[in-house]
């Protein structure tokens, strides 16, 4: 599938397909829950589960392709030990990664941890700028 | 938690859905994605099953201590479960189902739109089995909102020749059903097919009308069960009724005529047809057509002809007040206006607006008799996802 092809025909066709296909169906949208920003949380956070089980499925037919043609086998990643520096850099790449997704909770803290000066609002600043 | 509740019963995978030569291919990842959605879909149906007992723990106790009375009516059951905190997760959720199943298959159909537009003009062109007329304008009723929030309806044509609703609809159905409905999409239409065939084994229809037929993924059972039949399948839409043609042709099945018209106001004299068929289309009407709609169908159809009506069961006071409200959500949740109201009809009632004895009305259960040893066959469901099993309610009446 030619991705780049696939664009040049949209433009000749004139059709937005990647808002299109996310397009709102026609009719006022049911909200579920008391509040509406958690509903469109869930809503991102079910998108990227999707996402996740496509990513997952993917990596299962490389497996299993690359099983059925003898270069590996599944029980070999099973069974597969770290040497100490595999598992340093693994354990390197999971604190990156929670550390980044984590990010607003450790923002959260540091603003309560930090004193007044590291904290002050845009607002006032815009405020005394203007005013001097 | 029981095991059950969530393990019982794993849905087909996507790559069982057959394709045909207006089939938008998915690629591996949107395989993979509709296999997700399945998946989802078959979970939350576990977790519908846990509005019971929110109702029966919960609601009920609650309802009876503030009125001194048990409910009365689904409407009630309805306004409860909406302050309800599990239906509200359950139903936020199933609502983002709709939309992410919509979401990915636009996303197939739309990137391969020019080529799927193109398989299909040749597929369908010179036959005069295609009868478009753009003077037909999809009524208010099935355009005012988009139905089962399948965006653009049945109707609407991004560019000419348009068929991208049509093949939108086709690749999700499987998702939205959990492949209950058969690798072909088509088990609402095998299921009326093979319990006409058993049932009526002297009845040799030479002329069927099937109404609302969409992209005729339930007449083409019936036409080839039939093959000397001359069948006639109606819809408002262009761009399904394209889809349906070239899908058909592909299929080798050359006995229908798709033809778009208004279905109030169709030119047939009366008693031409031997049969006339609708499957879950009823639902998808408004109260003032449906009665016109019924009149039409009623005088169309010849002395001694039969019609059959296949829809989701009714809401008879035997059923739960639960399970019609659940059956309830599509209605208020999914874009279906008309879904509660139907539903909530006698469809004894139904039939005498086409003129119909009630000494004539007939009901059956109709299943999506799926091929032997077709490994998509569910096992049968640990809980329904009400409003979306195979199993189907059949009515109608031989006309005297």
């Amino acid at each position: 599938m030619d991705r780049i092809w696939s664009m040049e025909i949209m433009k000749k066709l004139n059709i937005d397909y990647i808002a299109e296909a996310g397009k709102k169906p026609k009719g006022k949208r049911p909200w579920f829950l008391n509040n509406p920003e958690v509903e469109k949380v869930l809503s991102i956070t079910m998108a990227i589960a999707g996402e996740l089980a496509v990513t997952r499925e993917r990596l299962d037919t490389l497996e299993r392709i690359l099983e059925s043609k003898g270069i590996m086998s599944r029980d070999e990643i099973e069974s597969f030990t770290p040497t100490e520096n595999d598992a340093h850099e693994r354990q390197t790449w999971h604190a990156e990664y929670l550390a980044r997704i984590m990010r607003i909770i450790q923002q959260d803290r540091e603003a309560l941890e930090t004193s007044p000066d590291m904290n002050e609002a845009v607002e006032d600043l815009a405020k005394e700028f203007t005013t001097e | 938690m029981k095991k059950s509740d969530y393990s019982g019963q794993l849905p087909p995978t996507y790559d069982k859905v057959s394709r045909h030569g207006v089939f938008p291919e998915p690629t591996h990842d949107e395989t993979a994605r509709f296999n997700f959605i399945a998946s989802l879909n078959q979970h939350l149906a576990g977790v519908s099953a846990g509005n019971k007992v929110v109702y029966e723990k919960r609601l009920k106790p609650n309802f009876i201590k503030e009125h001194g009375r048990n409910f009365e009516n689904r409407h009630e059951v309805h306004r409860a479960l909406k302050k309800d905190p599990y239906w509200q997760t359950w139903s936020a959720l199933r609502r983002n189902t709709m939309e992410m199943r919509q979401q990915a298959g636009r996303s197939v159909v739309l990137r391969q739109i020019d080529d799927l537009n193109g398989k299909a003009e040749k597929l369908n062109e010179g036959k005069p089995t295609l009868k478009l007329n753009s003077e037909i304008k999809s009524p208010r009723y099935a355009s005012a909102v988009d139905i089962h929030c399948q965006v653009g309806g049945y109707h609407t044509e991004l560019v000419e020749g348009d068929i991208s609703v049509g093949a939108n609809y086709d690749s999700g159905i499987f998702v939205t059903t959990t492949g209950g409905v058969g690798p072909g999409i088509d088990g609402g239409g095998r299921a009326v097919a093979s319990s006409v065939k058993q049932k009526f084994t002297d009845f040799k229809p030479k002329r069927i009308l099937d109404v609302g037929c969409t992209i005729g993924h339930n007449v083409l059972p019936i036409a080839q069960a039939y093959p000397d039949a001359e069948v006639i399948a109606i819809d408002a839409g262009a761009p399904v009724l394209r889809y349906g043609h070239a899908r058909a042709q592909d299929l080798g099945v050359n006995n229908v005529t798709f033809i778009q018209a208004d279905v109030e106001n169709l030119d047939y004299e009366d008693g031409y047809f031997d049969w006339i068929q609708t499957t879950m289309f009823l639902h998808e009407l408004s109260s003032k057509s449906i009665r016109r709609i019924m009149s039409e169908l009623g005088r169309m159809l010849k002395p001694g002809g039969l019609l059959l009506q296949v829809e989701q069961p009714n809401y008879t006071p035997e059923m739960d007040l639960l399970e019609q409200a659940i059956r309830d959500w599509d209605c208020w949740y999914n874009n279906e206006p008309f879904w509660s109201k139907m539903h909530g009809m006698d469809t004894k009632e139904i039939m005498r607006m086409g003129g119909f004895s009630d000494d004539n009305y007939m009901e059956f259960k109709a299943a999506a008799d799926t091929v032997d040893g077709d490994v998509t066959k569910p096992a049968k469901a640990i809980f329904e996802d009400h409003g979306r099993e195979a199993l189907w309610t059949v009515f109608g009446a031989w006309k005297s």
